[in-house]
C-alpha cells in the first residue's frame, strides 16, 4: 500500500485554517472540561488518601460512616488501647490516641458564610502516630489549656483564626497558638485542640474514633478480629488509608458521573464538528482526490490520508486543552464533603493516567468524527470525481 | 451627444495589489446612444471586464465621471447604488451564475423582491420574461436539471424581467457549444431589435461581435 | 418577507451538514439543559421553604443537638406561633447504598401543622398519631421501596446504636413539585425512649426547632429575640429563616455549583464554535453568489437577513431538538446517578425557565455565529466575489 505523505494531509488543515481553528477550539474546549473534572475527582482521592497511612489503624463505632457519626466511651477507648499489636513509643506507651472529632460552624473569609470545619480534640499521640504534620507557624498545644492549633487550609479560607486570634465555641475562648501542615492531606482542613479541653467544654463524655500505630501492618487483621467480635463494644477497624478512600467515595463518584457524563454528551457536539469539517474538506478536493486515485493510491491510502488529517485536528484542539487544564493544578478548591460534612480543600491533581485518557479521548473523538467522511473520501469513483468537479 | 445612455468621461482605474499601482483603465471617455449593441473586445487583461463593471455600477473608478440612464453613478452610495442596478441594469453572466437552489421561476423572479410588486405580478413578470426567453416548459426546473444554453437563456430572462434599459453580459457565449452560442446571440439580438434594450457586450468571440452595431476594441487599457 | 423560502432552500442544500450541525448543537443543548436541572435541583430545597418558618438550631454546628425543655421557651416569644422539633435519624435500611434517603425523628403532634405542604390523609395521620413506632413516608420513598401501609420496616442506627422497628402508617404527597416527596419520619418518644437507657446523656435532645410564626415580616426580630433568650447557656441557638438554613446547606457545596456553572459556559462556547463553523463554510462557499445577489441590488441587509436566518433557524431546530432530548437525558442521569440521588436532590424536573434559557441560548448563538459571515458578505466587492466561481 502506497502511503501518501503526512505533509499532505497536515498541509490540508493549514490551508482551511478558519475552520480549522474553529473545530480545533470545539475539540479543545471538551478536553478541557474533561480533563479538569477528572482533575478534580482525582484531587479530592489524592487528599483523602494522603490523609491515611498504612501502619495506621482507625476504629470508629460500627456503621458510622465518618467519625463525628461515631462514638466511643472510655472503657470501650481504654480497651483498644491496651491491644498487642499497637506499637508502643519510646517510653513503651501504646501509640494510640482517642480523639473527638466535632464540627464547628465558622465564616468564611470574603463571603463570610458561615461553613462548618472539623475540630478534632487530640492527645499527645496524635502527633506521633501522624508524622506528615509539621508546625509551620507557633507552637504546639499545652495540655490542660484552651488552645487551638489550625490547619493551613483552613487558615487560609476561614475568618479570625489566624495566630492569637480567639474562635469562640462550648462557652470559651479558644485561643489559635500554632499553624500547622499536612503535605496537603485533609488534616489541613481541620483545628486541632487537646481533647479533654473539649470533652469539657461540650460536656460529652465520648469520644469519636481510636486511631493508632501498627507495629506491623500485617497485625491489622488479627487486631480487626479481635476488637469487632469483642462482647463489650460494638466497633469497626479500619486501615486508616481505607477510611480516608471510602470518605472520598460518594463526593469522586458525584463529580466523574456528572463530569463524564456531561462531557460525552458534549463531545458528540464536538466530534459533529470535527465531522462537518472533514466532510467540507473531502467534498472541496473532489477532483484531488480523483488525482490521488488516477495516479495510483489505492483506497485505504486515501482513507487512511484523511483519518489522519482528522486526528491530527482532533491532536491539535487536545493538546492546548490539556495544556490549558494543567494550569488548574495550581487552583485550590475547597468544598463540603457529603461523608463528613465539613469543609475540605483539595488541589487539581494531574496524573498520567488523565493525560493517557485526555488523549485518547481527543483521538477517540477524531477518529469517530472522521470516520465517516474518510469512508466517502475512499469510496469517491475516480470517472465521477473528475465529473462533479 | 445628450441622449446618450451611456456617457464616460476621463475614466481612470487602477488596483493596488502589494502597494504597488497596476493601472487597468486609462483616460477611458466613451458615449453610448440609447438602443446601441456594443461590443468590447480585447485580449485578456486589456480591461474590458473591468469597464463593463464600470458601466453597470459594480466597481468604480479611481478617477473620472460615468453617467448611466441619468445618473452619476461614480458618486452614489453603497445602497444606493444597489438600488440603481435592480431598476437600471441587468446582468448576463459567462457562468449564468443561476442560484442552483432556485427553479428557473424562481430564479427569474429574484430581483422582483426587490420592487413593490404583489406575488401575482412577480409570478407573471417571471413567467412572461421566460417565455421571451422561450423558456415557458422549463419553469419549474432546477439549473442543474438544464443545459448550458437554457441556463443562460433562464439568466437572460432574469436580466430583463425588471425591465431595465440597459443590458450589460460579460462573455455571455463563452462557455457555451456553437448552437446555444447563436441561439443566445439571436435572443440579444431580438432584445435590441424588438425591446430596444441597449446592450453593452464583452467578448472574444468574433462571431459573437459581428451581431453588434458598434464594436470597440480595448488594449492595455485605451480604448483604441 | 419572501427571502424565508431562499433561507430554506439553502438549508436544504447541505442536508448532511445541516443536520450534523443541528445534531450537534441539540446534543450540547441538551447538556446545558442537564446541567441547569442539577444546579436548579440544588435549589429545589429553597423553593420549598415557607417564609413563615424559622428554624433553630445549635450555634456550634447541626453536628450539636439542643434541650428540648427550649420548646417552651421559644413558643413564648412574641409573634411564634406554634413550634416543633426534629431530630436527625441516619439510619441504615438494607445497606448503606440504599439508606440515601431523609429520616427524621419529629415531634409527631404538630409535625403535620407546620408543614402543611406535606398532605396525609386524615385517617393515616390519626394512625400514625396513635402508634409510637408508626412512620410516613413520601410518596417517592415509597414507589422506590414498594412499601405500602402497613409495611414493617428495620432500620439500623448509625447515629443511634441498634436495630429500630417501624411500621408504616402514612404516605404523604406534595402539595407542590418542589415538596420533598423522600422523607422518613417517626416519633420523636420512640428515639428518645431508647435514648434515655442506653445513652442517657444523649437523651431529651432535638436537632432543631421549626418555628411558625404569624407575621414574615417579623423573621429577623423573631429570630434575634430567640438567640437571645440561650444567649450564654451551655447550648446557645442559631435562628434563621427556613430558606436562609437551605441556602445555608447549599452553600457549603458552592464550590461545585461554581463549577457546573463553568461547564455550562463551556458548553456554549462548543455549540458557538460548532454553529460558526458550518456558517463560515457555508458562507465562503457562497460568495460568488453573494455576489450575484449584489449586482441585482440586493443591499447589505438583505444579506444579512439571508445569513442570520440560516444561522438562527439551524440554532432554533437544534434548541428544539435539544429541550426536547433533555428529559430524557435527566431521567438517564438521574439513573446513572442511582440511588444517591435521593439523598441529594429531592427534586429532579426539568424547569420551565431551563427550556426558556436553552431556546435563548439557541437564538443567541444562532445570531453570533452567522455575525463574521454576514460581515464578510457584505463587506466582499462584487468584482472580487464575480471572480470566486463555485
Amino acid at each position: 500500500m502506497a502511503f501518501i505523505p503526512f505533509g499532505y494531509s497536515f498541509r490540508n488543515l493549514w490551508i482551511r485554517r478558519v475552520t480549522t481553528l474553529l473545530t480545533a477550539g470545539g475539540i479543545a474546549l471538551v478536553i478541557f472540561v474533561f480533563a479538569a473534572v477528572l482533575m478534580l475527582a482525582y484531587g479530592l482521592e489524592k487528599t483523602l488518601v494522603g490523609t491515611g497511612s498504612d501502619e495506621n489503624a482507625i476504629v470508629v463505632r460500627r456503621g458510622a460512616e465518618s467519625e463525628f457519626m461515631s462514638m466511643i466511651d472510655r472503657p470501650s477507648a481504654n480497651i483498644i488501647k491496651s491491644q498487642p499489636e499497637i506499637a508502643p513509643d519510646r517510653e513503651g506507651k501504646p501509640l494510640a490516641a482517642a480523639e473527638v472529632v466535632v464540627l464547628i460552624n465558622l465564616p468564611k473569609r470574603g463571603s463570610r458564610k458561615p461553613s462548618h470545619v472539623q475540630i478534632r480534640g487530640v492527645s499527645s499521640e496524635s502527633l506521633a502516630i501522624r508524622p506528615q504534620i509539621k508546625l509551620k507557624e507557633g507552637r504546639l498545644l499545652k495540655p490542660g489549656l484552651s488552645e487551638a492549633v489550625v490547619g493551613a487550609a483552613v487558615a487560609k479560607r476561614f475568618q479570625g483564626i489566624g495566630l492569637g486570634e480567639t474562635i469562640r465555641f462550648g462557652m470559651r475562648d479558644w485561643t489559635v497558638v500554632g499553624l500547622f501542615e499536612a503535605e496537603g492531606s485533609g488534616f489541613e482542613s481541620e483545628i486541632w485542640i487537646d481533647s479533654e479541653q473539649l470533652v469539657q467544654a461540650f460536656r460529652r463524655p465520648v469520644f469519636s474514633s481510636v486511631t493508632l500505630r501498627l507495629a506491623s501492618p500485617a497485625d491489622f487483621d488479627s487486631l480487626k478480629k479481635r476488637l469487632e467480635s469483642d462482647p463489650r463494644m460494638t466497633v469497626e477497624v479500619k486501615q486508616e488509608k481505607r477510611y480516608y478512600s471510602d470518605q472520598s467515595e460518594m463526593m469522586a463518584t458525584f463529580i466523574r458521573v456528572l463530569g463524564v457524563f456531561v462531557t460525552v454528551i458534549f463531545s458528540v457536539g464536538a466530534m459533529i464538528g470535527a465531522m462537518i469539517t472533514m466532510y467540507a474538506s473531502v467534498a472541496a478536493r473532489t477532483m484531488e482526490i480523483g488525482t490521488l486515485r488516477a495516479l495510483g493510491f489505492s483506497r485505504r491510502s486515501i482513507l487512511l490520508a484523511f483519518l489522519i488529517e482528522s486526528l491530527f485536528l482532533s491532536l491539535l484542539g487536545g493538546g492546548p486543552g490539556l495544556i490549558l487544564a494543567s494550569f488548574l493544578q495550581t487552583v485550590t478548591v475547597s468544598t463540603t464533603n457529603f461523608a463528613t460534612f465539613s469543609e475540605l480543600a483539595f488541589r487539581f491533581a494531574l496524573s498520567p493516567a488523565i493525560v493517557l485518557e485526555s488523549i485518547f479521548f481527543a483521538l477517540a473523538m477524531g477518529l469517530l468524527g472522521g470516520f465517516l467522511p474518510a469512508t466517502r473520501a475512499a469510496r469517491q469513483n475516480i470517472v465521477e470525481a473528475f465529473r462533479a468537479a | 451627444m445628450s441622449d446618450a445612455l451611456i456617457e464616460l468621461k476621463e475614466v481612470y482605474k487602477s488596483y493596488y495589489r502589494n502597494s504597488m499601482e497596476i493601472p487597468v483603465l486609462q483616460n477611458i471617455s466613451l458615449a453610448v446612444p440609447e438602443g446601441e449593441f456594443l461590443a468590447l473586445m480585447g485580449p485578456s487583461g486589456s480591461g474590458k471586464t473591468t469597464l463593463l463593471n464600470l458601466i453597470a455600477g459594480i466597481d468604480r473608478p479611481s478617477r473620472g465621471r460615468v453617467r448611466v440612464a441619468g445618473t452619476e453613478i461614480h458618486s452614489l452610495g453603497e445602497s444606493d447604488l444597489a438600488r440603481w442596478r435592480s431598476r437600471n441594469v441587468g446582468f448576463i453572466f459567462q457562468l449564468y451564475n443561476l442560484l442552483p437552489v432556485l427553479t428557473a421561476l424562481e430564479n427569474v423572479e429574484l430581483p422582483l423582491f426587490l420592487t413593490p410588486l404583489t406575488k401575482r405580478e412577480r409570478r407573471e413578470h417571471a413567467e412572461m420574461a421566460l417565455q421571451v426567453v422561450g423558456l415557458a416548459d422549463r419553469m419549474k426546473h432546477l439549473p442543474k436539471q438544464l443545459s448550458g444554453g437554457q441556463e443562460q437563456r433562464v439568466a437572460i430572462a432574469r436580466a430583463i424581467v425588471t425591465d431595465p434599459p440597459l443590458l450589460v453580459a460579460d462573455e455571455p457565449t463563452g462557455d457555451l457549444d456553437k448552437t446555444s452560442a447563436l441561439e443566445i446571440l439571436d435572443l440579444l439580438g431580438r432584445l435590441n431589435g424588438e425591446f430596444s434594450k441597449t446592450i453593452v457586450m464583452v467578448t472574444h468571440d468574433p462571431r459573437a461581435a459581428e451581431r453588434a452595431h458598434t464594436i470597440r476594441q480595448l488594449d492595455k487599457g485605451e480604448l483604441v | 418577507m419572501e427571502l424565508l423560502r431562499l433561507i430554506f432552500k439553502n438549508l436544504t442544500r447541505h442536508k448532511l451538514r445541516s443536520a450534523l450541525t443541528v445534531l450537534g448543537i441539540a446534543v450540547a443543548i441538551s447538556a446545558f439543559g442537564l446541567i441547569r436541572t442539577v444546579i436548579g435541583a440544588w435549589y429545589s430545597g429553597i423553593e420549598a421553604s415557607a417564609p413563615n418558618r424559622l428554624i433553630a438550631r445549635n450555634a456550634v454546628s447541626l453536628g450539636f443537638s439542643l434541650p428540648l425543655s427550649y420548646k417552651e421557651s421559644i413558643r413564648s416569644v412574641p409573634g411564634v406561633s406554634e413550634v416543633t422539633y426534629a431530630h436527625w435519624f441516619g439510619g441504615i435500611y438494607i445497606d448503606e447504598k440504599h439508606s440515601q434517603f431523609p429520616q427524621f425523628a419529629v415531634g409527631a403532634g404538630d409535625w403535620f401543622d407546620l408543614f402543611p405542604e406535606f398532605l396525609i390523609p386524615l385517617d393515616q395521620k390519626s394512625a400514625f398519631l396513635r402508634e409510637r413506632n408508626a412512620a410516613v413516608v413520601g410518596v417517592k420513598l415509597a414507589e422506590r421501596f414498594g412499601w405500602k401501609i402497613g409495611d414493617a420496616i428495620r432500620m439500623r442506627g448509625m447515629i443511634f446504636q441498634g436495630e429500630w422497628d417501624f411500621v408504616i402508617r402514612g404516605i404523604y404527597r406534595g402539595a407542590q413539585k418542589s415538596t420533598d416527596e423522600t422523607q422518613f419520619v417517626f416519633h420523636w418518644e420512640y428515639l428518645d425512649e431508647r435514648l434515655r437507657e442506653t445513652e442517657p446523656w444523649r437523651a431529651g435532645h432535638v436537632g432543631w426547632f421549626v418555628v411558625k410564626i404569624a407575621d414574615p415580616s417579623q423573621a429577623g426580630a423573631i429570630a434575634q429575640e430567640i438567640d437571645q433568650r440561650f444567649k450564654n447557656s451551655i447550648a446557645e441557638t442559631l435562628t434563621e429563616t427556613e430558606k436562609a438554613f437551605v441556602l445555608g446547606f447549599i452553600s457549603m457545596s458552592d464550590a461545585i455549583l461554581v463549577a457546573l456553572r463553568i461547564i455550562s459556559m463551556v458548553v456554549i462556547g462548543v455549540i458557538l464554535l460548532v454553529l460558526s463553523n458550518t456558517m463560515a463554510m457555508t458562507a465562503r462557499e457562497r460568495l460568488s453568489e453573494y455576489a450575484v445577489l449584489k449586482t441585482l441590488g440586493f443591499e447589505a441587509r438583505h444579506l444579512i437577513g439571508l445569513i442570520t436566518g440560516e444561522s438562527l433557524l439551524i440554532g432554533l431546530l437544534g434548541g428544539i431538538v435539544g429541550i426536547g432530548a433533555t428529559f430524557p437525558a435527566a431521567r438517564l442521569f438521574e439513573d446513572a446517578m442511582g440511588e444517591a440521588m435521593g439523598a441529594i436532590f429531592p427534586a429532579f424536573e426539568v424547569a420551565f425557565t431551563t427550556q426558556v434559557a436553552c431556546g435563548l441560548m439557541a437564538i443567541g448563538v444562532g445570531l453570533a455565529a452567522a455575525a463574521f459571515p454576514a460581515w464578510r458578505a457584505v463587506h466582499i466587492r462584487i468584482v472580487e466575489g464575480l471572480r470566486r466561481v463555485g
